[in-house]
């Protein structure tokens, strides 16, 4: 039961082949046995689940059931659930207890689906490999002693481990893509405002976007129904109709066009990544896709515009984590300045306090313009890139990480972890959506396939993805604990 | 050496909203602590803003009262910092693109004379919560700082002159005129008391005839007119004697005491935060359509400059008259409305001026809440026109209105028999009466020189008007009188 899709569980449950009940109990018990192993899951929701679980089989004995009614899943602990403690991965927020649903969390409320709890994350979704949560690292489902990738680390080694059939993940740098290609899943970022951003605990607000991590590009299609559309509680999400995603599917691939960026095959990238990406990549040349060249010309100054805009929004955004309202408040304050400043040296971890730092620093008098005002302008011509890009192909491929997996505490130098980001960052910059589908293995650990499309291209997108998930069997492969039943 | 003040105003509106400017939670003055602060304003982690639509309308309808240029687009900024009442640690404002652009605000002087004060622009935030101090102990004998966020979010327009006040008295008259724009236009209701309007005034001295201007001090949190103009005396005062003690001012922030009646530092210049504005994320680019606007510019009611202009051209008021019936909407409304009634401004213009101010200022009431009501004053002067009452009786009804007895003028008219005696048979024998009563008096006006007797003639008129309670016609019993006493000698 464990070991299959959403797609399928979601058919299972409408043939009456099991209850909600019944699945829920199952992937819990699977976790409860083997996440000690993985540290996925920060908080398990059982209670809230099975009365979840219980409420999606009435529905559905009443003839009320959806497409997703009664189909478990986990969350990223960066969406607010109301009742449930909220952490973000972070000391900071250990105690604290959402009084409200994120407006995904009550999409997916309202869409019958069962959340088992709440996965493990870098802390304030700032990281590459999940080692920066104070809940401590997550294993790899392929390779215990690698990273499962960040920020949405335990989102993507749950789906992978055969814990849950999907999770929520959010995507501010690559925070999606990279755990997903680290894990062998697929995992979509959509179009900024695509998603709302309500109730997500904000680490960079003009970047951050949520989106599903599951095992296929179907899963995803489903998912992303569920979740998208025009909030009026976030002025930047996008008023624009929601169309079902699993409609195109099935369209045919003859005459896409394909652009590979001549900067994301270049330097730093593994040579075995490239073969598998190219190899993967020849497939829709099967499928009567046409392959070009093309040039994102800024490409290079991506990552350093990144950590300029991330860091300053997040230096403001992490302002009210202050000891004076909720969170961690330090002991015995001598007076208010100590209060300020130790509980927030002692609620925040390095790189969290690395980035505030370096956001406070280039929004400062004398700093703005030759920071924060260059690295607009830097973005503005990174998103013309793809914009002109998106002029003569529909989608853009290439590897979603320059490396598979590394080893857990390989990275020991901040720069070098960012780097990692270079394939992810400038999808975020643009704007744009991306997905990630599983594409070989190097060294026993996956690889993954990015796919770009321009603003508002999902369909696209799952459409290539799930083609491409047709034709081969990537995403079907499984790491051992997959496979083990209980 | 002669010295010249340089006044500048930040003057800070709370707009009249039902709701706040990034949250639905209510804006209303004096619930619970807390009671009106909900996810958004408390900066619960998660929450986004969303921007009032009212609080935008507003803002453009103060741009467009001050003939401001109205920018197509304007931005909210974070200015950062941290504070225990500023939940977010950053203020939502408008730092480098603001609502409203360049306007002016023509100021009247005590002497009637008129002078234009130029506002650099104008822009929307958030009011931060209030810190209170006072009241909390945590039981083991440690003081404690309670904090209300319910003030949190309240939308804020601040406007900001140019250096363009001279004086005190300019001062406070820009103020007066901007609380009289705003509350014309039902964007705020101007309660200083409640700190609906308060202001920060920058203040600086040079020697007369210097073009450049001296280092200037910030007084901040002013918050009622006088306040204003003491505040700047104080520190003119302070800054002409620190100079020409030869010192020098220096740029920094003061607090005004008005219990103390002087102004202290609070920081210096290099004391001031740096507040890393950046255009915040979470909020769109407001984007005014010209429909909008011109929509909103073809609904302003009058405001007070056009409305004195009317008073005098169309009304035929003095400068005064039209100056102090337009200084406030509700004298203004009360003003109109009582002409209405009447049908004559002059008389209207008296009697709200005169009998009815009087009377509020006794009793410390502001106009709206005047026992007499424009349409009872109204009738009043109506009757005091149609020769039903004479101008005495007139102050007897207007009394017995503000003491409530009675609806209406022509009630009180009616119960207190006041109604003028015209009838000059009546007349004539009240006269007859007094005259065989007074032979000592009819002597002497008989005796006197024709040219005195016409101020002899005042003792009979009193007598009969006495005779008549009052209510007989002055001028026929005047008229009357002469007749008959000439008609003796």
């Amino acid at each position: 039961m464990h070991d299959t899709t959403l797609t399928a569980l979601a058919a299972g449950l409408a043939a009456g082949e099991f209850s909600s009940r019944e699945l829920t109990q199952a992937l819990l018990a699977r976790i409860e046995r083997l996440d000690g192993e993985l540290n996925s899951f920060i908080t398990l929701t059982a209670e809230q689940a099975l009365e979840a679980a219980d409420q999606a089989d009435a529905a559905r004995a009443a003839g009320n059931a959806g497409p997703l009614t009664g189909v478990p899943l986990a969350l990223k602990d960066l969406f607010c659930t109301e009742g449930v403690r909220t952490s973000a991965g972070s000391k900071m927020l250990d105690t604290f207890v959402a009084p409200y649903d994120a407006t995904v969390v009550e999409k997916l409320k309202a869409a019958g689906t069962v959340s088992l709890g709440k996965t493990n994350m870098d802390e304030f979704a700032m990281g590459s490999s999940n080692e920066n949560s104070f809940y401590g690292a997550v294993h790899n489902p392929w390779h215990r002693n690698a990273v499962p990738g960040g920020s949405s680390g335990g989102s993507a080694a749950a789906v992978a481990a055969g814990l849950v059939p999907a999770a929520m993940g959010t995507d501010t740098g690559g925070s999606i893509r990279q755990p997903a290609a680290f894990c062998g899943i697929t995992g979509l970022k959509p179009t900024y405002g695509r998603v709302s951003r309500y109730g997500i605990i904000a680490y960079a607000s003009s970047l951050d976007q949520a989106g599903p991590m599951a095992r296929t590009a179907e899963d995803c299609a489903r998912l992303l129904t569920a979740i998208a559309g025009h909030d009026l509680r976030d002025s930047t999400s996008v008023a624009r109709g929601v169309p079902d995603y699993t409609q195109e599917l099935d369209a045919p691939l003859a005459g896409l066009r394909i652009g590979l960026p001549r900067e994301y095959f270049g330097e730093g990238l593994d040579p075995a990544v490239e073969r598998a990406v190219r190899e993967a990549i020849g497939v829709f040349e099967t499928l009567g896709a046409t392959l070009r060249e093309v040039s994102l010309p800024h490409t290079h100054y991506a990552i350093p515009a990144y950590y300029v805009i991330a860091p300053a929004e997040a230096s403001s955004n992490l302002a009210r984590y202050d000891g004076v309202r909720f969170g961690h408040r330090c002991d015995a304050p001598a007076d208010l300045t100590d209060l300020y400043k130790r509980s927030r040296a002692e609620g925040f971890g390095e790189e969290v306090k690395r980035r505030i730092l370096m956001g406070t620093h280039t929004l400062s008098e004398g700093f703005f313009d030759a920071y924060y005002k260059k690295a607009q302008q830097v973005r503005r011509l990174i998103r013309q890139d793809f914009l002109d890009a998106f002029d003569e192909v529909d989608v853009l491929m290439g590897p979603t990480s320059p490396t598979p997996a590394f080893d857990l505490g390989a990275k020991k130098d901040p720069v070098s972890m960012y780097l990692q980001d270079i394939y992810t960052i400038a999808i975020n910059l643009a704007g744009i959506p991306g997905i990630s589908v599983p594409a070989g293995f190097v060294g026993g650990r996956p690889v993954g396939l990015q796919i770009l499309g321009t603003h508002f291209a999902e369909a696209r997108l799952l459409n290539v993805a799930h083609q491409f998930q047709q034709a081969t069997d990537w995403h079907l492969r499984r790491p051992a604990i997959a496979e083990e039943t209980l | 050496m002669q010295w010249e003040t340089v006044i500048g105003l930040e003057v800070h509106v709370q707009l009249a909203t039902k709701s706040k400017i990034f949250s639905g939670a209510s804006t209303a003055f004096g619930a619970e602590p807390n009671s009106q602060a909900c996810a958004v304003d408390l900066g619960l982690p998660g929450v986004l803003p969303v921007l009032n639509e009212q609080a935008v309308a507003m803002a453009v309808q103060f741009g467009l009262g001050i003939h401001a240029e109205i920018p197509e687009v304007s931005v909210f900024d974070r200015k950062n910092y941290f504070y225990p009442d500023l939940p977010k640690g950053y203020q939502t404002s408008q730092m480098y693109h603001p609502i409203v652009g360049p306007g002016e605000v023509e100021i009247t002087l005590e002497d009637g004379s008129t002078k234009a004060v130029r506002v650099h622009h104008a822009h929307l935030e958030e009011d931060a919560g209030k810190s209170l101090h006072e009241t909390f102990a945590d039981g083991r004998g440690h003081a404690m700082t309670g904090i209300d966020l319910n003030r949190a979010g309240t939308p804020l327009l601040e406007i900001v002159s140019e250096p363009d006040m001279r004086s005190a008295r300019e001062a406070a008259a820009y103020l007066k005129a901007i609380h009289s724009i705003v509350t014309y236009l039902g964007i705020s209701d101007g309660n200083m008391a409640e700190g609906s309007m308060r202001c920060d005034v920058n203040v600086s001295v040079r020697p007369r005839g210097q073009a450049s201007f001296g280092t200037r001090a910030e007084i901040k949190n002013v918050n009622s007119f006088r306040f204003v103009e003491r505040a700047i005396e104080f520190e003119v005062e302070r800054q002409i004697e620190l100079l020409e003690d030869g010192g020098e001012v220096i740029q920094e922030t003061r607090l005004f005491d008005p219990e103390r009646d002087e102004t202290r530092s609070m920081r210096t210049k290099e004391q001031a935060n740096d507040y890393r504005y950046f255009p915040c994320p979470d909020l769109l680019p407001v984007v005014l359509d010209r429909a909008y606007v011109d929509h909103l510019r073809d609904t302003l009611p009058e405001l007070p400059a056009a409305k004195r202009a009317r008073f005098q051209d169309e009304l035929g008021l003095s400068a005064y008259d039209a100056g102090v019936l337009s200084a406030s909407r509700e004298m203004a409304e009360y003003f109109e409305a009582v002409k209405e009634v009447c049908g004559d401004a002059k008389l209207a213009a008296n009697w709200v001026q005169g009998e009815l101010s009087g009377a509020l200022n006794r009793e410390g009431l502001p106009i709206q809440d005047s026992p007499v009501s424009a349409t009872q004053l109204g009738e009043l002067v109506s009757r005091v026109m149609d020769d039903t009452i004479n101008g005495k009786a007139a102050k007897q009804v207007f009394q017995a209105l503000w003491n409530g007895e009675g609806q209406s003028a022509d009630e009180v008219i009616e119960a207190k028999g006041l109604k003028q005696v015209t009838d000059s048979g009546a007349i004539e024998a009240m006269i007859d009466q007094v005259i065989a009563d007074s032979p000592a008096q009819v002597a002497q006006y008989r005796d006197a020189e024709p040219d005195k007797r016409g101020k002899m003639i005042g003792y009979f008129v009193g007598q009969v008007m006495k005779a008549s309670r009052g209510t007989a016609n002055p001028q026929q019993v005047n008229a009357l009188l002469k007749e008959k006493l000439d008609a003796l000698c």
